[in-house]
């Protein structure tokens, strides 16, 4: 983890691009900058690729500006299918289409994809292996819109589908290279998409179960998802800092969850594991590494993060991820827990925004920094306007 | 031919001591109609015996064995079915063995362990295309189904026996609602309306009448006919599409053909026969249990 001290670049290279190692690296110091913030990366990135693959279609349901699928309705009006407000319909009809030929992209919140319509995806859609993408939309606490909209389940009501595969987007480079992956998976698929001003975290493509090594160190193993790594980044750039060997992995696909890197990394750190996910913690990635340590036989703690078999309320994404204790600080308690020690990291250097100058955001790429500097995401760029949330 | 169905989900219901049979007294001119006045299919690909079971879609291969091969191949000019009450199971195996599309020995794997030919069918079934046993699911599949194969051209339709305690579940309304919306024109439906489901008359567990006034409101075009006439059943699906999918409600009684069936009011889910009703239910038909025992 080299310092480059390399001035800000210019515009980074698109996710699919080559360049850099798997993932961004952060540097030394407290704060980790995003390489850029990226404005609805989903909606320019659905266009592209569905251009030339005719069997794609747009299926939505009354939520088309809110999970950014407008463009395709510009782009492709003949491949947009609207279906209104009736989800439990909505999975039949995309599973019909498949069954038809076509590869279906179903788009609304997470909430009403997963929990609403559950019975359907699961004897309409996995029973039959059939290849609909459910795109879900407001993972965990990423809405101000409150427990109805919060996803907090969903991945683990899709990890129990037979058939089902589960991928989950933390940062815009997985949001434009997801669609790639999931061409991979000749069966049902569901995805957690980030929307609006998404950060660009890493430059490799999104791989199907495979997981972003960001850091290695042999004390502790901190393995996160969704919004929660760039969190987790942050966090462990701090504990970096106070000499803590951290093995940091981002996860995007929770099922299948059979990554040789994820197994390695649990059964070879020193103090314990972390798990840190926008979702609750049970049946998600806190589960799932539960489950491999158990079959390994690792006998080390594991510590997750996550929302603690609770409902959450509406609110900022910060307030959000910092009052269920989803964020840099409860990350570095943890570990702290784990190690038996307290590293007097200030709270505040988690979250404050860090300098605009020359800052390493790993071994190729200085990032973009200014106003989309870390902790300043959610107030900065991230939340959408309540109304639109609805 | 509708005798013969009823004929055969009768002995199995003795010789088993329990079957759907009142739906195969309802359904046995719907199904017949639809096999062999209405529906435009190619010969049967299923073997005649149909095979065991191979496993669930993504284990046993990426889709899994399909029931639909009895009704003929993928062709996109020819007709699909689906049937939705997948508790009506028996009384489609007892009609592709009237229409030649399965042995008589195939029935006989009826219920077994290990079978396709099972009791709540799904898609490894013969005949059948979709896993439709939790009810209402499966009408919102052939409107996906109809809506993708008119996006390619074929000029085959989409045909749907569904049950009218399914108008029960919203989700049926909502496939009726994106039916009309897309004016799917290659889409019709069967409507078993027997007036009975599990817990009793339908108009008691939660009436849905006036069922034609209903959905013609949502846009279908509607034909109301006596359930157990093949010449009023086969009428509507000859007339040319206008747009509208069609609906035809079938008014049919659960006794039908087994009039003694009539003194189980209003318990017709599933017959399992009392001392006496056996030997009631045969001699309606002519026959004896000394006959038919195995």
């Amino acid at each position: 983890m080299t310092d480059t001290g390399s001035g800000p670049a210019g515009g980074p290279a698109p996710g699919a691009a080559p360049g850099g190692g798997q993932g961004a690296a952060p540097g030394a110091g407290s704060g980790v900058a995003p390489l850029e913030v990226v404005t609805r990366p989903y909606a320019r990135r659905l266009v592209e690729w569905a251009r030339d693959r005719e069997r794609v279609l747009c299926l939505s349901a009354d939520l088309t500006g809110s999970c950014e699928v407008d463009d395709f309705r510009e782009a492709y009006p003949d491949r947009f299918l609207s279906l209104g407000m009736a989800e439990q319909n909505l999975m039949g009809v995309a599973a019909g289409l498949a069954r038809a030929g076509f590869l279906p992209f179903v788009h609304t919140f997470s909430v009403f994809v997963t929990r609403r319509p559950y019975d359907q995806v699961g004897m309409s859609i996995a029973y039959p292996n059939l290849p609909v993408r459910l795109m879900g939309f407001l993972p965990g606490l990423t809405t101000p819109g409150g427990v109805t909209h919060q996803a907090i389940d969903d991945v683990a009501l899709m990890r129990v589908l037979p058939n089902m595969t589960v991928l989950d987007c933390g940062d815009a480079t997985d949001v434009e290279t997801v669609l790639d992956v999931t061409e991979e998976v000749d069966g049902p698929v569901f995805c957690r998409v980030l929307r609006g001003e998404v950060p660009r975290l890493f430059r490799e493509p999104m791989r199907l179960d495979r997981a972003r090594v960001l850091s290695r160190g042999s004390d502790v193993c901190v393995l996160s998802s969704s919004v929660c790594t760039e969190e987790a980044m942050r966090a462990v750039a701090a504990l970096t800092a106070r000499g803590v060997g951290v093995t940091h992995l981002h996860v995007s696909t929770l099922k299948p969850f059979g990554d040789p890197t994820v197994r390695e990394a649990v059964a070879s750190c020193r103090a314990g594991v972390v798990t840190v996910e926008n979702h609750s913690v049970i049946g998600g990635l806190g589960s799932a590494v539960a489950e491999v340590m158990s079959e390994l036989g690792v006998g080390r703690r594991l510590k997750r993060l996550g929302l603690q078999d609770t409902y959450a309320h509406g609110g900022s994404r910060a307030y959000l991820l910092d009052f269920y204790g989803l964020s840099a600080r409860h990350v570095v308690a943890a570990v702290e827990d784990l190690l038996g020690e307290r590293l007097g990291i200030e709270p505040e250097s988690l979250t404050q925004a860090a300098p605009a100058g020359p800052r390493a955001a790993g071994p190729t790429e200085a990032p973009v920094g200014g106003p989309q500097a870390p902790g300043s995401t959610p107030e900065a760029a991230g939340p959408e306007p309540k109304a639109e949330a609805l | 031919m509708a005798a013969g169905v009823r004929r055969r989900v009768l002995l199995h219901t003795v010789r088993h001591n329990g079957g759907y049979l009142t739906q195969a007294c309802c359904a046995a001119e719907i199904l017949a109609t639809l096999y062999t006045r209405v529906m435009d299919l190619g010969p049967s690909e299923g073997p005649r015996i149909p095979p065991a079971f191979p496993g669930v879609p993504g284990k046993a291969g990426r889709r899994g064995l399909s029931g639909a091969a009895y009704n003929g191949g993928p062709d996109p000019h020819r007709d699909r079915f689906v049937l939705s009450p997948a508790h009506y199971a028996l009384v489609l195996y007892a009609t592709l063995v009237e229409v030649g599309r399965m042995d008589a020995e195939g029935l006989e794997l009826f219920n077994r362990d290990g079978s396709t030919v099972e009791m709540i069918g799904a898609e490894h079934s013969p005949g059948m295309e979709v896993t439709s046993g939790s009810l209402g699911q499966a009408l919102s599949v052939a409107v996906g189904l109809a809506l993708g194969r008119r996006r390619t051209g074929a000029r085959g339709r989409v045909w749907v026996l569904l049950s009218d305690g399914e108008l029960q579940e919203g989700q049926t309304w909502e496939a009726l609602l994106v039916a009309a919306h897309y004016r799917l024109d290659n889409l019709g439906v069967y409507l078993d309306a027997n007036g009975f489901q599990c817990d009793g008359p339908v108009e008691a567990v939660l009436g849905v009448e006036p069922i034609a006034e209903k959905v013609r409101a949502f846009g279908w075009r509607v034909h109301e006919v006596h359930g157990h006439d093949v010449e009023a059943l086969a009428a509507p699906a000859a007339e040319p599409p206008d747009g509208r999918p069609l609906m035809v409600v079938a008014r049919t009684r659960p006794w039908q053909g087994i009039p003694s069936l009539r003194d189980r009011a209003p318990r017709f889910h599933y017959v399992r026969f009392r001392p006496g009703e056996a030997e009631r239910a045969l001699a309606d038909l002519g026959m004896t249990l000394e006959e038919v025992a195995p």
